[in-house]
């Protein structure tokens, strides 16, 4: 049977599911009721300077989007840090680690971008017997507004000087948490590293307005008639995080950099993607904050079992086993040729490939073959766009199948064997110039 | 000792406690919620060229009415509905959906489970209705007027279609309300509520329509009458007569019109008070069969047995309707077909014989065998007839003693159209009269204002032809011609 024990900078773990940084991990209760349904960490709720903590609004806090049947597609949120005091944080996160010794806690810190500031809140935590700590240069809204969370991780020299701090006056594990809110996320993954980072964490939720209340015309959520822009996550958001991901694993200033992978986490199969592009865990938040810490039990059996049937005994065994497939568009093979099929037997004659194609794309699809309502592919104008497969509602009924030889109707060109790309292609200027 | 034996006959009111009447008579699907609307409107494809649209006589735009109902949009899609149907309430109350639009839903094909088209059609129009808001308005008076015959499906879609055209409309109703079968004829757990009357004052919200009840053709008015004070002429009257079953003692006490019995139980303010055989035996095979079955049975019988003289699938009654009954606990049985009723020494029917038939050579015969079944009350319920006298009387055309009309409607007398269940070759559907007069009132108004050019929103329903003279695919003119099983 797989093993799902999780090694993550050295930070211990039955398995490599972590709650984020957010409301279910702000208190012990919330943390110990985690552990009790089988996570294997916590990163504490984001943790501020001593003082008077934070306040936040007591209208909504959240917006989302539904699927018709309510799923929640969707989800954005307002909430800042912690606005509990330090000392009662600090203080019931060493009652918890002491408790579940087994178990990865990291305390999630945000403080002003001043080195003091950062000196002396780093062996507050240091006590309470925290595994790590995970710098917040990510949260939107807010605290952004103040000159932390985004505001610092969207300039990445700040970012490689707190981490450079940080490194300085804790023996503890950094990790880095970043924004998706830039351009390029290998710059700010450059700058921590640089900094001294032992990983980084990605991605924090994206800047967002979820709706409009088109009865007051304002943003939701909507607090007495007004909104502000906050922080979306959710299974919406898997994709960007997938991608921001791989940018960092496959960069060659970044690559081998730890990751610990979040965004739109709800199924095991959605961890199992993130580690296959190179994360050595991940952290979720929205699927726990649907449906209650039990699901993570659905994330460990269906990542056991998948293991065991791909013959993985470890996490390390099929960690990152997607970079090496992820490159530039200019080297994807332009003599791999597909063709759409439709099969018959499957197909229960919706038209909604015809329509599509016809209306939008190659009118590559019959609607009618001698009469009859009927779906086929015309070879002849088919580019192998995978549009019709994308909008079919019936599983395998499309497929995209790969011509290995003869001549491409549509371009009555010999089928060529080999590799080629763009860099090499006749009609690439930059080709011709490299030739000359 | 059975009733036969005694001659004593079961048949009494109250057979039920009286707080369980509404219970049992409450609507047979009831409505859907909003979040149900929503949800089964997101299992629709919005497939193109919509199996479900072509299979509906009315050709209601089937994908977008629940599109607009998916993007909460409840008003829009019952305009979409009711721009071809303005009967669509009743439509999606008493359509045979299993056989029309659900029957072709791909995902009938895919999964056995259709889109429920027809309660998400009742949600769309339930909710314009309920707001009160008639959603067409009149064109311009073109000076022209219409007289009707028939304040039912055919006559009342016709009278709305012309109204709406600006012509000013005159229903002659040989019943003491309007609405036809809706009124009469539709079983009471399919339109709770006095749902047709509702759905009356709907379609008279648009106003230039004026009825007049107890009015009946040959009776009270003349067709001579009528071409000579309209400008034109609609028949939509159905078919006001039944066939007799053929046997001694038919009209004898407890041998009952099945139509007869279901408008009585319609117009009743206390189902109580309707009394009921503890032995019910049903003759026939149709819709009408099936709604007086179960009604009996939900009213108390003990005993239902609907007898068909041929097989269950040469029925007129859907599978589901079969299926209906079955589930009340009424009992079908086939290739049984009536010999003689028996009656008690007061004249009053008891009982019924019924001889076995079989096929042979595609003839129905009796195979020699017979029952003999106990029964307070028998039903006939083997088809109404047209008023054929009438017809024959004013020179119209008729077949097999329906009218024969053309595809537009026109029946061979000029100035003279038709439609419904008094037409020949119809399907003996609702939502097939209202397409009957939405077709004639078109055509009655093309001809009154002498423009033979088409006019929006019905070029789909009688075009076989484009503008520019291609023939337009099959798909949008089937509907006009359609004729089901």
């Amino acid at each position: 049977m797989a093993d799902l024990s999780s090694n993550f900078l050295g930070i211990k773990s039955p398995n490599p599911f972590w709650l984020a940084s957010a409301p279910p991990t702000d208190k012990a209760y919330n943390v110990e009721r985690a552990f009790k349904a089988g996570w294997g960490g916590v990163v504490w709720k984001t943790l501020g300077e001593q003082g008077p903590p934070v306040v936040n609004v007591n209208g909504p806090r959240y917006g989302a989007i539904h699927g018709p049947d309510r799923r929640l597609l969707g989800f954005n949120n307002i909430e800042l840090i912690t606005d509990r005091p330090l000392e009662v944080n600090l203080r019931e996160m060493t009652e918890v680690k002491k408790k579940w010794p087994d178990r990865a806690l990291i305390a999630s810190i945000m403080v002003p971008c001043d080195e003091e500031a950062w000196k002396a809140i780093l062996p507050l935590v240091e006590a309470t017997g925290s595994d790590g700590i995970e710098l917040n240069f990510g949260c939107p809204h807010g605290m952004s507004e103040r000159g932390m969370g985004a505001a610092v991780g969207q300039v990445p020299e700040y970012i490689e000087m707190v981490v450079r701090w940080c490194k300085q006056y804790t023996r503890m594990p950094v990790i880095t948490k970043l924004t998706p809110n830039i351009t390029d996320i290998r710059k700010p993954a450059r700058a921590a590293k640089s900094g001294g980072t032992d990983a980084v964490s990605l991605i924090n939720t994206i800047n967002s307005i979820v709706s409009v209340d088109l009865d007051n015309f304002a943003p939701n959520p909507t607090i007495d008639g007004r909104g502000s822009h906050g922080g979306y996550c959710g299974p919406a958001v898997k994709p960007i995080a997938l991608n921001m991901v791989a940018e960092i694993a496959r960069d060659p200033e970044t690559r081998g950099l730890p990751i610990s992978g979040i965004g739109g986490i709800t199924t095991w199969r959605d961890a199992a993607e993130f580690i296959a592009l190179g994360c050595g865990n991940v952290q979720v938040c929205t699927a726990a904050m649907t449906y209650g810490f039990k699901v993570v039990q659905e994330m460990i059996s269906g990542l056991s079992d998948w293991m065991d049937s791909r013959g993985f005994r470890s996490i390390e065994d099929f960690q990152g086993l997607a970079v090496p497939n992820v490159t530039d568009w200019q080297y994807l093979n332009l003599n791999y040729i597909t063709k759409a099929q439709i099969d018959q037997d499957l197909c229960i004659k919706c038209g909604r490939c015809h329509i599509v194609c016809e209306d939008t794309s190659h009118q590559a699809i019959t609607s009618t073959v001698d009469g009859a309502r009927q779906f086929e592919v015309i070879d002849e104008e088919c580019v192998g766009c995978n549009l019709c497969v994308s909008v079919c509602p019936v599983e395998n009924c499309i497929s995209m199948v790969p011509m290995i030889s003869g001549v491409d109707p549509r371009t009555k060109m010999p089928i060529q064997p080999d590799y080629a790309n763009w860099t090499t292609h006749p009609n690439n200027p930059m080709a011709k110039l490299a030739a000359e | 000792m059975g009733p036969m034996d005694s001659g004593i006959r079961d048949v009494r009111a109250e057979r039920l406690a009286s707080g369980a009447y509404a219970d049992v008579f409450s609507d047979l699907h009831p409505p859907l919620s909003r979040h149900e609307a929503f949800v089964e409107s997101d299992r629709c494809y919005f497939c193109y060229d919509a199996p479900c649209m072509n299979a509906c006589p009315t050709g209601i735009d089937i994908p977008l009415f629940i599109r607009e109902i998916a993007a909460d949009n409840p008003t829009g899609s019952a305009k979409t509905i009711l721009s071809e149907n303005i009967l669509g309430g009743m439509c999606a109350r008493v359509c045979p959906t299993e056989t029309l639009c659900e029957q072709a839903c791909v995902r009938e094909a895919a999964e056995g489970k259709p889109v429920k088209i027809g309660l998400l059609q009742r949600y769309a129009t339930d909710h314009l209705m309920a707001n009160g808001q008639h959603p067409f308005d009149r064109a311009e008076p073109t000076g022209k007027s219409v007289a009707i015959v028939g304040a039912g499906p055919a006559g009342l879609s016709a009278a709305h279609r012309l109204a709406m055209r600006g012509h000013d409309v005159t229903i002659f109703e040989a019943r003491p309300k309007a609405g036809g079968l809706n009124e009469y004829g539709i079983a009471a757990y399919k339109s709770v509520a006095d749902f047709a009357q509702k759905e009356l004052d709907f379609v008279l919200d648009i106003g230039g329509i004026t009825i007049h009840n107890d009015k009946a053709l040959g009776r009270d008015i003349s067709l001579d009458a009528l071409k000579t004070g309209f400008d034109a002429v609609f028949l939509g009257m159905g078919l006001p007569g039944v066939n007799e079953l053929g046997l001694d003692g038919e009209d004898a006490a407890g041998c009952i019109d099945a139509v007869d019995f279901i408008s009585v139980l319609r117009q009743s303010d206390d189902l109580s008070q309707i009394a009921v055989g503890r032995d019910v035996v049903v003759i026939g095979g149709g819709m009408t069969a099936i709604d007086v079955a179960v009604q009996t049975k939900l009213l108390g019988a003990e005993n239902v047995i609907i007898a068909y003289r041929r097989g269950p699938e040469h029925m007129n009654a859907s599978d589901f309707e079969q299926e209906l009954a079955l589930k009340n606990g009424v009992i079908i049985r086939h290739w049984l077909q009536p010999r003689a009723l028996t009656r008690n020494d007061r004249g009053e029917v008891c009982g019924i014989t019924l001889d076995y038939t079989n096929m042979a050579d595609g003839r129905l015969s009796p195979s020699g065998e017979s029952i003999t079944l106990a029964s307070d009350q028998v039903f006939k319920a083997i088809g109404q007839t047209p008023a054929e006298a009438v017809l024959t009387g004013a020179g119209i055309a008729l077949s097999r003693g329906r009218v024969s009309v053309d595809d537009e409607g026109r029946t061979s007398v000029p100035g003279i159209w038709a439609g419904g269940d008094c037409v020949a070759g119809g399907q003996d559907l609702t939502v097939a009269a209202v397409q009957d007069g939405k077709i004639a009132a078109e055509s009655i108004h093309r001809t009154l204002m002498q423009q033979p050019e088409k006019v929006s929103g019905f070029v789909e329903a009688v075009m076989t032809t484009s503008a520019d003279g291609t023939p337009l695919p099959e798909h949008r003119t089937i509907h006009t011609i359609q004729v089901v099983g």
